[in-house]
């Protein structure tokens, strides 16, 4: 679009003469940068749609537990290689990165490839800490569907984002009027799965690409949506989202992977919301079941004063919480939120939003 | 995690294909779709997860353009 900025003026302008008063969430980091970035948070907040985002950055809402599990691996003589945004997330005491100071081997990957070339390359006993919604599932399906060898393992710590939607609706904490539903993760599940859950709660969705015109036009959609009293789920980003998804992917991940009650960061267990290895050849929870013994039946506790469920769950913003930008700072992080590039918290340091409205 | 970047399928050899993201080329799975070169993926985790279509990105400038205009 050649003018970029009257576009987005014009989309803020049909939004405020449909007059409405509405919140929408969204569930992705990459939604949270785009806000960020371009400002729209304010704008759309003047034309009648106050934004806020949920649990949709994947290093966030691991657990500490989940964490903890890398970290004995890790102690326990396994290589252990995950996404970098993970190395960092503080666990009950440490982090991957400092189990690596201790002289761990903790590797950061790019990509679940990456991880069993080392399996292959070195022998080791090798495990991939999965992080990641559906738009990375696939990639660890497709790996542990191709015979890995016998020392690669998985961890896997991925999620699904429709019952985590569910739940947030069921919990009825925060107010939610409409979704923005994350473009990535919708190229591989399509839009049947936010279509039960428009059918259960009527509450209007649009799937939405990542330049800032399309989450206007995403708002502008549900602010329709919303003044009609309809409730359906729509299409934004059509350029990459077809409605059945990505076949091929999803019968990987149903091929490979079962559906597991978990609790999330900042949620109670969420109904068959993880994804867990169906076969234990290669499921890193099976293999080294002693190794985890200690971690299995223990609770962990956020670290204190450690607002990142409040801010996953979208009742409070960032800048509510009272570590945010004074104990909790990039540099030296307390929750997970301002660790990740994806992580609100993060992503309103990094833009400068200390405090409302800035 | 689930930043995806679009890129040009540049060559295909199996699974592989070497694609273009603005004159960066990295080697990326392709197994998940069905690609031919010149196409634009969305690339995520070294897979390419799904196909652009530029038609559906023009009807949707265009869809926007029309509303811009109804003010």
């Amino acid at each position: 679009m050649h003018d970029k900025e009257n576009a987005t003026r014009a989309l803020v302008d049909r939004i405020k003469e449909l007059n409405v008063e509405m919140r929408v969430m969204h569930v992705c980091g990459t939604h949270q940068d785009t806000i960020v970035k371009n400002g729209l948070e304010e704008l759309l907040k003047r034309a009648g749609i106050e934004i806020i985002q949920g649990p949709g950055c994947p290093v966030c809402v691991t657990t500490t537990k989940e964490i903890e599990e890398a970290i004995a691996l890790a102690r326990d003589g396994k290589t252990l290689a995950t996404f970098g945004d993970m190395m960092r997330v503080p666990g009950e005491k440490c982090s991957l990165m400092d189990a690596r100071a201790e002289g761990c081997d903790v590797r950061v990957v790019y990509s679940v490839e990456d991880c069993l070339k080392i399996a292959t390359n070195e022998k080791k006993e090798v495990v991939f800490m999965a992080i990641g919604f559906e738009t990375t599932a696939p990639s660890t399906a497709y790996v542990l569907g191709s015979e890995p060898p016998e020392n690669f393992s998985v961890l896997s710590c991925h999620r699904l984002i429709p019952p985590a939607m569910s739940a947030l609706l069921r919990m009825g904490e925060v107010r939610i009027d409409g979704f923005i539903d994350p473009g990535h993760v919708s190229t591989i599940i399509g839009m049947k799965p936010y279509e039960s859950v428009t059918e259960e709660y009527k509450i209007p969705q649009v799937i939405a690409g990542f330049e800032a015109y399309d989450v206007l036009l995403a708002c502008y959609m549900l602010a329709l949506q919303f003044k009609n009293r309809t409730s359906k789920v729509e299409n934004e980003y059509k350029r990459a989202v077809r409605h059945d998804g990505n076949d091929t992917a999803l019968k990987l991940i149903n091929e490979v992977f079962k559906k597991r009650t978990e609790k999330w960061r900042g949620f109670p267990e969420i109904e068959n919301s993880v994804l867990a290895p169906r076969e234990c050849d290669h499921d890193a929870r099976r293999i080294y079941e002693d190794a985890l013994e200690d971690i299995k039946s223990r609770e962990f506790v956020e670290p204190e004063g450690c607002r990142c469920g409040d801010v996953l769950r979208g009742i409070i913003k960032s800048w509510d919480c009272p570590l945010f930008g004074k104990a909790c700072r990039p540099d030296k992080p307390v929750g997970p939120c301002m660790v990740s590039r994806e992580g609100s918290c993060n992503i309103s340091f990094r833009h400068g939003l200390l405090t409302k409205g800035a | 995690m689930c930043l995806a970047i679009p890129g040009r399928v540049i060559s295909l050899e199996g699974d592989r294909a070497k694609v273009d993201f603005g004159g960066v080329r990295r080697e990326i799975n392709i197994s998940l779709v069905d690609a031919s070169i010149g196409d634009y993926v969305i690339v995520h985790a070294g897979f390419a997860i799904e196909l652009l279509d530029q038609g559906e990105a023009e009807k949707t400038l265009e869809l926007i353009r029309e509303i811009a205009m109804a003010g």
